[in-house]
């Protein structure tokens, strides 16, 4: 009998797994980066490292079901004549036609409006779906200006001016030829199938300054009614919140990392921009240094899941949330009742990001005439609807537990940290201790 | 240049409504514009003392004649749906910003991204303009008696821009399907901008151009046409280093 040596396991490298691995062959053999949809999917610190301590001998809860919890907020008192009034701090993020299909963004409009909340145009103008299904409709005034026009900027009930988002702060947008139909084209004023590569910048301002005239000129246009966003990526949340409140702006837009896009590349996803979680303090810090915390308001989106997520985001400061990736799951996106087209596109339901291709089994990322009829606007719209009470219905239970009878009193004392980085994010306590990360010194 | 408003006579009899910025602020302006309704008798307006203000007579929807007596600030006839606006003066920057229809005429020059995004109508600047005129443009027509600096064109979807004068670096960078005319020197082209033949359907257009700007003793033959070469439309990855 012969002795042979025991072999070790085999072993794949950290630094070289099998989705780099993977990437790299695809890279050699395309000659061309990775594009995809969707929002940074390595893991981060998020919403999911806090915890709220609930009710003690000092604090005493409310009934859950009988005493009354208001979840209702106003956005764009600074300035506006029209402020709008929500039901729920949720709103639904910008999305542009040409990236979503008709019959979606016709749903996200019906979905918002059963629940007492607002939906928000995209990159590519305002549609005749979405603004008649919207009761109320934020329009994006984005670098491109796809479709902009005076008489879309007056039915609007907001505006928003897009600096930035989180999937790609410092990124123009991207829609690929295959998605420009003939009536996305003639929204965009482009020719049919061509890559459409929206610009990064605006085209008529730079910098704060220019940013206050912008502004003042939206304003005049509307007649001072409209409240005016600023949205922008989570880059440096402190000064661009600060520089937002400078140039005049209602409502500060605040988007994270986690935040989805219709199209780029996956390397500029996963390593441009900060997490959620790290953008939320700084952003409401800045407000409170201006003595505007509460007179501004800050919303804050990417990686928004849950009434948890709303709770805690809430808890820190923000005055409302938006949800874009949610709403699209809501909807349909990734149903694993398509499972057999997602393996045929080479994908499994859940991990589907290629929204740019147009071939969305779903029907929502897609302009394809076949496709988009898997979307029935009514119906999802009203799973939308369904999914916005229970994450309203989770951020009450959750407040009333901390003994709050508004949503928009939940504070940063009623939350501790998982960890030591998510602490020091968050600006709470790490768990079981008294230490806030990089708080009295230490 | 000095401001030669209508005279007392002339007001009196109703020739304009008159506006003076010094008197009454820029919203109270604007509204009186847009409360403006197609049967309204105010179809002549003039604005006194702009000395430099920003958003004058934006978002203007009415087919009603504005003189603003001075120069403008940024934003000048923003979003101009219809109105004939003449600024006695220069303007500064984004003059005529997406504009849908009607004119604008700067008596003198323009600073940068004069009819940015514009969608239609015709922007006409008798003197300059800076850089990144027409940027993003979107169907406007645009037509400058004298030079425009760099940058300009960038990214121009459709529409025409016609330059008396000359042209400055990386004129049409990235350009889609609008029309670039030159008369004269055109320091550099952008990415995918080539000059094209001028063939007798665009000396029509453009002599229709120089016709509605007012333009006069100058031939649409001495122009060169330029335009997008079409190369960048789809992504191919032997292009990158055109980018």
């Amino acid at each position: 009998m012969t002795y042979r040596n025991p072999p070790t396991t085999p072993r794949k490298s950290a630094t070289f797994d099998d989705y780099t691995l993977s990437e790299i062959r695809r890279a050699a053999a395309t000659g061309i980066y990775d594009i995809r949809g969707a929002g940074a999917k390595r893991k981060l610190p998020h919403f999911d490292d806090l915890l709220f301590l609930g009710a003690s001998i000092s604090r005493y809860p409310l009934e859950g079901y009988r005493e009354r919890c208001d979840t209702s907020v106003v956005l764009g008192s600074r300035h506006a004549r029209k402020p709008i009034e929500l039901k729920i701090p949720i709103t639904i993020a910008g999305m542009s036609f040409g990236s979503l299909s008709g019959p979606a963004k016709e749903a996200l409009g019906r979905g918002a409006t059963l629940s007492g909340t607002s939906t928000t145009t995209g990159d590519g103008g305002m549609t005749e779906e979405e603004r008649g299904h919207s009761k109320t409709l934020v329009y994006q005034y984005l670098p491109s200006r796809y479709g902009m026009n005076p008489r879309d900027l007056r039915r609007a009930d907001a505006i928003e001016v897009v600096v930035g988002q989180g999937a790609k702060p410092g990124g123009g947008g991207m829609l690929l030829g295959q998605k420009i139909s003939d009536r996305v084209a003639e929204m965009r004023t482009l020719p049919k199938g061509i890559d459409q590569r929206s610009a990064s910048r605006h085209p008529d301002w730079t910098g704060p300054d220019d940013l206050e005239i912008k502004i003042l000129e939206l304003r005049e246009i509307t007649d001072w009614e409209k409240p005016i966003y600023v949205k922008v990526g989570g880059a440096r949340p402190y000064y661009d919140t600060a520089l937002a409140v400078k140039a005049g702006a209602d409502v500060v837009v605040v988007d994270g990392m986690q935040g989805g896009t219709a199209a780029t590349q996956e390397v500029f996803i996963e390593n441009v921009g900060q997490p959620t979680l790290a953008c939320i303090r700084p952003a409401v810090q800045a407000l409170q240094d201006l003595g505007m915390h509460r007179k501004v308001q800050l919303i804050v989106s990417g990686g928004i899941r849950n009434g948890a997520d709303v709770a805690k985001a809430l808890a820190l400061g923000v005055d409302a949330v938006s949800i874009g990736t949610a709403a699209l799951v809501a909807l349909g996106d990734n149903d694993p009742r398509w499972e057999a087209e997602y393996n045929a596109l080479g994908t499994t339901a859940g991990a589907y990001d290629d929204w740019h291709e147009g071939r969305d089994p779903a029907g929502i990322t897609t302009q394809d005439p076949e496709l988009m009829k898997r979307v029935d606007p009514i119906a999802a719209g009203r799973r939308l609807a369904n999914y916005l009470k229970v994450m309203t219905l989770e951020a009450q239970t959750i407040a009333r537990a901390c003994g709050k009878n508004r949503l928009h009193n939940l504070e940063p004392e009623d939350l501790v940290a998982l960890s030591i980085e998510a602490a020091a994010m968050a600006g709470v306590p790490l768990a079981g201790t008294n230490w806030i990360p990089g708080k009295n010194g230490f | 240049m000095p401001a030669t408003p209508i005279s007392k006579a002339e007001r009196e009899q109703g020739h304009a409504t008159v506006f003076d910025l010094s008197q009454h602020s820029l919203r109270e302006l604007n509204q009186a514009l847009h409360k403006l309704t197609p049967g309204s008798n105010e179809t002549a307006w003039e604005v006194l003392n702009p000395k430099g203000s920003h958003s004058v007579a934006v978002g203007v929807d009415q087919p009603v004649s504005i003189d603003v007596r001075g120069s403008v600030g940024y934003y000048c006839a923003g979003m101009n749906d219809g109105a004939a606006i003449t600024v006695h003066g220069s303007a500064g920057p984004g003059v005529g910003e997406n504009m849908m229809s009607g004119s604008i005429v700067i008596k003198g020059d323009a600073s940068q991204y004069a009819g940015a995004t514009g969608r239609g109508g015709l922007l006409v600047i008798e003197g300059n303009a800076s850089s990144r005129c027409g940027i993003s443009m979107k169907g406007i027509d645009i037509v400058v008696h004298g030079n425009i600096g760099h940058m300009s064109a960038f990214m121009a979807q459709s529409g025409n821009l016609v330059v008396l004068g000359d042209a400055g670096d990386a004129l049409g960078d990235s350009i889609y399907e609008a029309r670039l005319f030159v008369r004269g020197k055109v320091e550099s082209l952008g990415a995918d901008c080539i000059a094209k033949e001028m063939r007798p359907e665009h000396i029509e257009l453009l002599q229709g151009l120089l016709d509605k700007a007012g333009v006069t003793g100058v031939k649409a033959s001495e122009f060169k046409r330029y335009g997008s070469a079409r190369k960048l439309y789809n992504f191919n990855i032997d292009n990158a280093d055109a980018y």
